[in-house]
């Protein structure tokens, strides 16, 4: 898995004109519009966008913790609510989330005690899954003795126990200092190599963005829109290398050039080409 | 060892008091029923400890209605807590009732008590005690079942968890240091409302019939002594709270102090 694992089966997560509208009938406030988006299984797809611009309610409807008032998404060819509750996908929240009254191994281990899983798998896997975050000393610590940045990857290990097909993170390393995030950013990589796991990444990190994904969905706000698609042909594994490689500093002026485009301009006719290109943008 | 150390300034101080109260009684010769000397309230308390004035028996008898009143109340303030986060649009009919309900004042429901529930029966004591619990248990239960970080309903919803699991694994350990901390003031709560429920009639061999009783006798050397015993009385029930505390919610910011992260 060296190269960008892009489009190797049928589409893991298909949004078909979702919208999500607020508020009363009488005075609506439109925070989706319009979104059409395809992500293959494998793929790493980021959405990056300004506050406000639904990033984040676009994921919870992939999720199912929110609904679409129009158009349809669907999770592994199901509707998002029968995938939610299939367990299709693991979510990574900005906060750690963690139960402060359970251990480290407890917090993994909750998903799989909801499930029904027997006592000795649990373990087992918990066990499993710490290794994979590296933090199989911290085990029997209670959240509070962990820093930040072990903390979110106690809540990744926890999304990932039970297997789910998809991974869907919010802004998880937006509270964490720069070096700390660029770590993590290596540490999700190597799990998501490893694993094969689709992820879908909300950030409003551009560089962060890019480093990570294979593509880079450009959202716009008022209404929240997808207004380009930006296709990050790095070789994989990336690494340092990368982050010093002229073409990676060409991907994060194009992302940003995308962004200032879609600023307060998202109304504007000569828009509509790049969205079409996002509704195009699905797997091949 | 370290508990020890860090009470000895508190012990100090009381040790100083209880000193300058002795010398400023003597050498200003205050009467006792105005203010009792220290040596003469524990002379009244040695005295008194198992005949005339019976304080230690009187003080099992106050415990015991303590500690029923606090296990009522506690119990009812834990049903209506876990009832209203249950069925939320219940919150604005059982609320103000239970404001109303705790505004009512403790010397106008003693007397009611007494007579409903037998003046010489410690049930009317436990009522009084317990009516003063309920709140503060149903109050703090009640928020802590309920304020409940939305991203941990999110992920428990991501995972396709039952009401019941919600409520077991999530609600019910969020709301233990909200309910820990009801239970501290409701402790002392319990001692007063038993003392209260005394004061308006009731066995002789209780500390609030102790102090009544002494009191219009003019004994108040005896007086303090019974105050003396309620005070350390509660002061006990209280530890026994911080004890429980301590077993149940280690983890926890109010109790872990300040060990490094």
């Amino acid at each position: 898995m060296t190269t960008s694992p892009t489009g190797l089966g049928a589409p893991v997560v298909s949004l078909k004109g979702v919208g999500k509208t607020f508020g009363a009938a009488a005075a609506p406030v439109v925070a989706l519009a319009d979104i059409n988006l395809q992500i293959g299984e494998g793929e790493f797809v980021s959405l990056i966008g300004p506050s406000g611009c639904g990033k984040s309610t676009l994921l919870r409807l992939i999720g199912d913790l929110t609904d679409a008032t129009a158009g349809t998404v669907e999770i592994n060819g199901k509707p998002a609510r029968q995938a939610r509750l299939d367990r299709d996908y693991g979510i990574v929240f900005q906060s750690p989330v963690l139960f402060e009254w359970r251990t480290v191994e407890d917090n993994v281990r909750l998903p799989l005690e909801l499930f029904g899983h027997d006592r000795a798998s649990q373990t087992a896997r918990a066990q499993e899954m710490l290794e994979l975050v590296g933090l199989t000393e911290f085990a029997k610590r209670h959240p509070y003795e962990l820093s930040g940045g072990m903390q979110q990857r106690v809540a990744i290990a926890r999304a990932l126990a039970f297997s789910p097909s998809l991974l869907l993170m919010d802004e998880p390393f937006g509270a964490l200092d720069e070096m700390t995030r660029e770590r993590m950013n290596s540490e999700v990589l190597s799990i998501w190599e490893r694993t094969g796991i689709t992820v879908v990444f909300v950030t409003h990190s551009i560089p962060e963005a890019v480093f990570l994904s294979s593509r880079v969905a450009v959202m716009s706000a008022r209404p929240g829109r997808i207004t380009r698609l930006v296709d990050v042909d790095l070789p994989r594994p990336r690494g340092l290398e990368t982050r010093e490689s002229p073409r990676y500093f060409n991907l994060i002026t194009e992302v940003r050039e995308a962004l200032r485009g879609s600023e307060g301009g998202s109304t504007e006719a000569t828009l509509a080409s790049p969205e079409r290109t996002a509704a195009e943008g699905g797997v091949g | 060892m370290q508990a020890l150390r860090r009470n000895i300034p508190a012990l100090l101080i009381l040790g100083a008091i209880l000193v300058g109260l002795e010398v400023f009684v003597r050498a200003a010769n205050v009467k006792s029923f105005i203010f009792p000397a220290p040596s003469a309230v524990w002379a009244a308390l040695v005295a008194n400890w198992n005949e005339g004035y019976r304080i230690f028996p009187a003080a099992r008898v106050t415990l015991t209605e303590a500690a029923g009143g606090l296990a009522l109340g506690t119990a009812m303030g834990l049903i209506v807590a876990f009832a209203v986060s249950r069925f939320p649009r219940s919150r604005d009919t059982i609320l103000p009732l239970a404001v109303a309900i705790n505004a009512i004042p403790i010397v106008a429901f003693a007397p009611i008590a007494n007579n409903w529930f037998g003046i010489l029966s410690p049930y009317s004591k436990m009522a009084v005690a317990g009516s003063l619990v309920f709140f503060p248990i149903m109050i703090n239960v009640l928020r802590g079942l309920t304020d409940v970080d939305p991203s941990a309903l999110e992920l428990m919803r991501s995972y396709g968890a039952s009401p019941g699991a919600v409520t077991w694994r999530l609600r019910v350990p969020n709301a233990l240091p909200y309910f820990l901390t009801g239970l501290k003031v409701a402790t002392t709560l319990s001692l007063i409302g038993a003392v209260v429920g005394e004061y308006f009639g009731g066995l002789t061999d209780t500390l609030g019939r102790v102090v009544v009783g002494a009191a219009s006798a003019l004994r108040f050397d005896i007086t303090w002594s019974a105050i003396l015993v309620v005070a350390l009385a509660g002061m006990g029930m209280y530890l026994l709270a911080v004890a429980v505390e301590r077993v149940l919610i280690p983890w926890h910011p109010s109790v872990r102090g300040d060990q490094p992260a």
